[in-house]
Parts: C-alpha cells; sequence; structure tokens
C-alpha cells in the first residue's frame, strides 16, 4: 500500500498552545482524504505542516514518499495548495495568475501557457481569464486560486478550508471542480468543519480534536458510528424546553441536547421517517407549542459529541490566529 | 475531461527539474509587484501629487523663513527632500509585505519549488525601481524650481545612485518590520519610525539649529549622514563650507550606515522568513 501521507506522533506548540499533540494520519492514494474538526482543532496546522510551510517540533511526515522535514524541495515538486484566503494577485488578470505559478515551476513559456489555459478551460474561468482577478467574485477567485494549486500538475493537492466564507451556489460549483480532479487521478487532502462536504467530496474522513486524530473511516461509517438522523423541535414558549428534552430522550433512549437561546431541543434518531412521526404524536399530545420540527443529517456538533462525548467547542485556538 | 488530463499530464514533464532558477522565480516574483504598482494608478498618482505638494511648500512656504548661509534654500533643501522621500516610501514596502503575508500569497510562493530568497528579493528589487523613479520624478520638478547641480554631471550622478544603495538598505529595515507586524495596520504603525529619522536630521534645517540634546541623535544618525553625502556632491564648491568635510568623509559614512543596516536586517529577515 502507498501512502500519498504518512504522519506519526505530529506535535507543534506555539506559545502554550499545542496545535498539533501526537497527530497520526495516513492519506492513501487515489482518493480524497477530508480532515474534520472544529475551529482550532490543528486542521490548518496540519495542512501547512504537509506544505512545508510549518516544520513540525516532533514526529515524522512523509508526503509522496518524501520526507517533509529534511527534503522540503521534493515535497514542494509534488503538491499543489489552494488555502482559506484566495491568494492570487488581484492586479493580474486571471491568465497571468496562472501562468506566473506555472513559470515558477520551472514550466518553459510555451508550457505554462498551455496549462493555464487548460486550467482556465477546466474551471470554468475562461471567459473572465483576461480580466483583472480583482473584478471577480468570491467564488471565481477562489476557483483562481484552486487553479494556480493545479497548473503544476501536482500530484497531491492541499485544500485548506476551500469553500469557507463562500455562498452556497458558489460552494456547490467549487465541488464540482474538486469532483473532476479526482476524477483525473489528483490525491486530495481538505480540511472542512462541514460534515456535508466532507461526505460529498471525501473518501475517507479523518476527525480531528485537539490536534490529535479521534476517528477515522469513510463518510458511511463514521455516519454508522454516530447512527441516523437528528430530530429537531423549536418550541414556542422556553419554558417547555425540559419537557420536550425529557420526553424525546425517553423515546429514544439518548440525551437530548437544549439550545436555550433558539429554543431547539435535538436529539438522534436511529431509523429514517417514524422517528420524526412519533416525535410529532408524543410532543402534540403534551400540548406543547412548536414552531417548527424537522429530521436532519447530525452536523459536526453531534459527531463530536456522539465520538467525543462531548460538544465541539468553536475555541479560537493558535492554529487559526499564530499560524496565519 | 479528457483535453484537460492530458493538458496537465504534459507540463509534469515541463516542469524541468521542479526547480526555477533565483533568477527567473526573483524576476517574475519582481515582475507581479511591478505589475500591481503600475495597475494601481491611484496608489502612484497620489503619492506622486502629495510628494510634489510637500515638496512646493518646504519650498516656497518655508523656505523663505529658512536662511542657509552662501545658497538658496532649494540647493539645500533638495538633497533632504529626496533621501527622505526614500525612506517614506519604506512605509509602503513595509504594509505590501505585511499584505502579502496575511493575504497568503506568501504562502503560495513558500510552497512553490522555488528558492525561497527569490520572494525578499523580488520585493527589494520592485521597491528599489519605485525609489529610482520616485527620486528622477522629484528630481526633474527640483530642477525645474530652480535646483541646480554646482558640482559635475558626475558627481549628480554618484549622488542619485547613493539615494538608490540608501533606498535599497532601509528596503530591508522595512521589509522586516513588514514580516514581523502582522497585518497592514501594524506594519504602518511600525513604519512611523520614519518620522523621527526624517525630521530630527539635517535634512530640511541645519542640525546647529536645534536643541543641544536633539543635535546627539540629529548628528549621528544615518539619514544625516545620507543628506549630507549627497549634499556634498551636488553643492559643488559650497559643500566643503557648509558642512565642514570634503565628500568623501559623508559617503564612506553613509554606506557604512548602509551597509550596517543591511548587515543586522537582511540575516533576521530571512530568519523570520525562512520560520514562517
Amino acid at each position: 500500500m502507498t501512502y500519498t501521507i504518512e504522519a506519526h506522533g505530529l506535535k507543534k506548540r506555539y506559545g502554550k498552545t499545542a496545535a498539533l499533540d501526537g497527530l497520526d494520519l495516513v492519506a492513501q492514494r487515489g482518493q480524497v482524504t477530508a480532515v474534520l474538526g472544529p475551529n482550532g482543532a490543528g486542521k490548518t496546522t496540519f495542512v501547512r505542516a504537509v506544505a512545508t510551510l510549518v516544520r513540525p517540533d516532533e514526529g515524522t511526515l512523509l508526503v509522496a514518499g518524501h520526507d517533509a522535514g529534511k527534503d522540503p524541495a521534493a515535497v514542494r515538486r509534488v503538491i499543489g495548495l489552494a488555502g482559506q484566503f484566495a491568494a492570487v494577485e488581484p492586479a493580474m488578470t486571471g491568465r497571468e495568475n496562472l501562468e506566473m505559478v506555472a513559470g515558477l515551476f520551472g514550466q518553459t513559456r510555451r508550457a505554462a501557457k498551455a496549462s493555464a489555459a487548460a486550467v482556465l478551460e477546466q474551471l470554468g474561468l475562461v471567459e473572465a481569464a483576461d480580466r483583472l482577478a480583482r473584478t471577480y467574485s468570491g467564488g471565481m477567485r477562489r476557483r483562481l486560486d484552486l487553479g494556480a494549486s493545479l497548473v503544476g500538475s501536482p500530484r497531491l493537492l492541499l485544500l485548506d478550508e476551500p469553500t469557507a466564507g463562500l455562498d452556497p451556489r458558489s460552494r456547490l460549483e467549487l465541488w464540482d471542480a474538486i469532483r473532476a480532479l479526482v476524477a483525473d487521478g489528483t490525491d486530495v487532502l481538505l480540511t472542512t468543519q462541514y460534515l456535508d462536504e466532507a461526505d460529498h467530496l471525501a473518501s475517507h474522513v479523518v476527525i480531528i480534536d485537539h490536534g490529535r486524530a479521534v476517528a477515522a473511516g469513510t463518510p458511511t461509517e463514521l455516519k454508522q458510528r454516530i447512527g441516523g438522523n437528528v430530530v429537531e423541535v423549536r418550541v414556542r414558549h422556553g419554558r417547555d424546553l425540559p419537557t420536550v428534552a425529557g420526553m424525546l430522550g425517553r423515546i429514544h433512549r439518548v440525551d437530548a441536547q437544549i439550545d436555550e437561546p433558539t429554543r431547539r431541543v435535538s436529539v438522534r434518531v436511529e431509523g429514517s421517517g417514524d422517528g420524526l412521526m412519533s416525535a410529532l404524536r408524543y410532543v402534540e399530545s403534551a400540548g406543547v407549542e412548536i414552531d417548527d420540527i424537522a429530521m436532519r443529517q447530525p452536523n459536526l456538533d453531534e459527531v463530536f459529541l456522539a465520538i467525543t462525548g462531548r460538544p465541539a467547542e468553536n475555541h479560537d485556538d493558535a492554529s487559526a490566529t499564530v499560524a496565519a | 475531461m479528457t483535453t484537460i488530463s492530458s493538458a496537465l499530464e504534459q507540463p509534469a514533464a515541463a516542469n524541468t527539474g521542479g526547480q526555477s532558477g533565483l533568477l527567473k522565480s526573483t524576476l517574475k516574483v519582481t515582475r507581479r509587484a511591478l505589475l500591481r504598482y503600475v495597475r494601481t494608478p491611484q496608489l502612484i498618482v497620489l503619492a506622486t501629487i502629495q510628494m510634489s505638494l510637500f515638496f512646493l511648500i518646504y519650498r516656497y512656504m518655508f523656505g523663505g523663513a529658512i536662511h542657509i548661509a552662501g545658497m538658496p534654500y532649494v540647493d539645500y533643501l533638495v538633497p533632504g527632500f529626496i533621501a527622505t522621500g526614500v525612506l517614506f516610501m519604506g512605509i509602503g514596502t513595509a504594509t505590501a509585505m505585511a499584505e502579502d503575508l496575511e493575504g497568503g500569497f506568501i504562502d503560495r510562493l513558500r510552497s512553490l519549488p522555488i528558492p525561497r530568497s527569490s520572494v525578499l528579493a523580488a520585493r527589494v528589487l520592485a521597491d528599489a525601481a519605485l525609489v529610482a523613479w520616485s527620486t528622477a520624478f522629484t528630481a526633474a520638478i527640483a530642477f525645474a524650481v530652480g535646483f541646480r547641480l554646482h558640482g559635475s554631471a558626475l558627481d549628480g550622478l554618484a549622488a542619485f545612485g547613493l539615494v538608490i544603495v540608501f533606498g535599497f538598505a532601509f528596503e530591508w529595515l522595512f521589509i522586516t518590520m513588514g514580516l514581523f507586524a502582522g497585518n497592514a495596520q501594524a506594519a504602518q504603525g511600525m513604519g512611523m519610525i520614519v518620522f523621527p529619522l526624517a525630521f530630527v536630521s539635517s535634512a530640511y534645517v541645519p542640525v546647529s539649529t536645534m536643541p543641544g540634546w536633539l543635535q546627539v541623535f540629529a548628528k549621528h544618525q544615518p539619514l544625516t549622514y545620507m543628506v549630507d553625502a549627497v549634499r556634498s556632491l551636488t553643492l559643488g564648491p559650497h559643500a566643503q563650507a557648509l558642512l565642514g568635510h570634503p565628500s568623501s568623509y559623508f559617503v564612506t559614512r553613509a554606506l557604512l550606515w548602509a551597509a550596517a543596516i543591511i548587515a543586522v536586517t537582511v540575516p533576521i529577515a530571512v530568519a523570520r522568513y525562512r520560520r514562517g
């Protein structure tokens, strides 16, 4: 088995904060690996370590067989990085941006032109190719940034929260672009805070928390571990929250979660449709007024709760701020 | 998708050894920095207008009240104004560096198979070009409002070259600031160091008119040596009487300062850049 990334016991401290605290992670060739975790879990620090931008304090990290610590130049030849920020030059056109990066990869002028043109085509930027990037929309800029990471035809593509801050439509467009790449055989490592993103794009998901991997598997495996769906009820009056929580908890034999500010009770249910129906019946028979009731896929908080036994706090930590 | 995958596979072979040379990559990154200036004309036009206005204010408003023995104030002012102009442009260097870092552009470049020094080298080159342009422009206005070279044309050219060298040295100081600042606002704030350097110097008025305790700093700081070196080259025979030393005295000291600034800031900047 060849691995595109092999990390063992990675540690990285920023002052008192351990951004990576003994992270083990392997990503196989020929697939998309998603690193899922809340803000500050160490996702960005890990991607930066793979991209040779951060040198871990301890541990070993092999990228496409090259030691990232000892031979970073070899790693840089095989990776392409697209970050949370659209790191393109706004005062250059889309084409100029791509040709510059291709040239920096050592491509001849002619090859750079050809690969820039191919990437523009692939990302649907042909019409905008000769406009300055500062006239692009947020989604277009993000696609151009993705293009800049592709133009050197990397074996491994690193995408750090590629859709953070994008509107839903641009997000879907970017997903399509990433899927097309994978079909072409590029290995991808992406980080995300969104479970559905990992679900849509990745065949292998690693959940990390406090700089350590806490679970790994296919999206289906992980979902089976947390089981089923979530029924969420929004009550009209805050005073009914404990009643509803107690009731739903008893039916499904799990603890229901209460979110007071939004007057919501949520509970994990096994199986599909009948969970919603039975919840509705019980709530009705208790005479509780509700504003809304719905069944949905578990979100990252619930995945966390199921796997770590505690909610995923969105703590602001070093990996996001210090490493920026 | 077939056309794309073949096009993407092809350049892999064209990635010659995967390492772009120092010179080639430096020039490519420099081109980007220059394009940014050229294609954001508001920046340059505004800066140029502002600089010209200040120059005319010094020349015609304050200038009338300042008397320098043995020469018109414009001949005294121009070397000082040009040298401080180089410093004020450094604030832009620090800001641009911090912006590139903050916006992720430096991350992109650092993840590419290019020598890491080419990114800093490109910033220095681009901003040195800006310094040269701005100095030439200021000199042109200066000649239009009565400034004259009293030494040889060769001395004039040497003065111009000296300003570029000095600008180059100070670029490194500002790049270092930009690397440490973390964001553009902080970089701009750190750039305020320019004010005491520019005003507590011989740039606009003779140091001898300042309070004694200020003179100690004003006499020995790098900008004063630089300004007086340029003066000694442009004032010709008047220089010795005004400055009390031959031009070699000031030129060597100005160059020593430039070398010292480079020797201290370059290793710090490079180390900081490598650490990321």
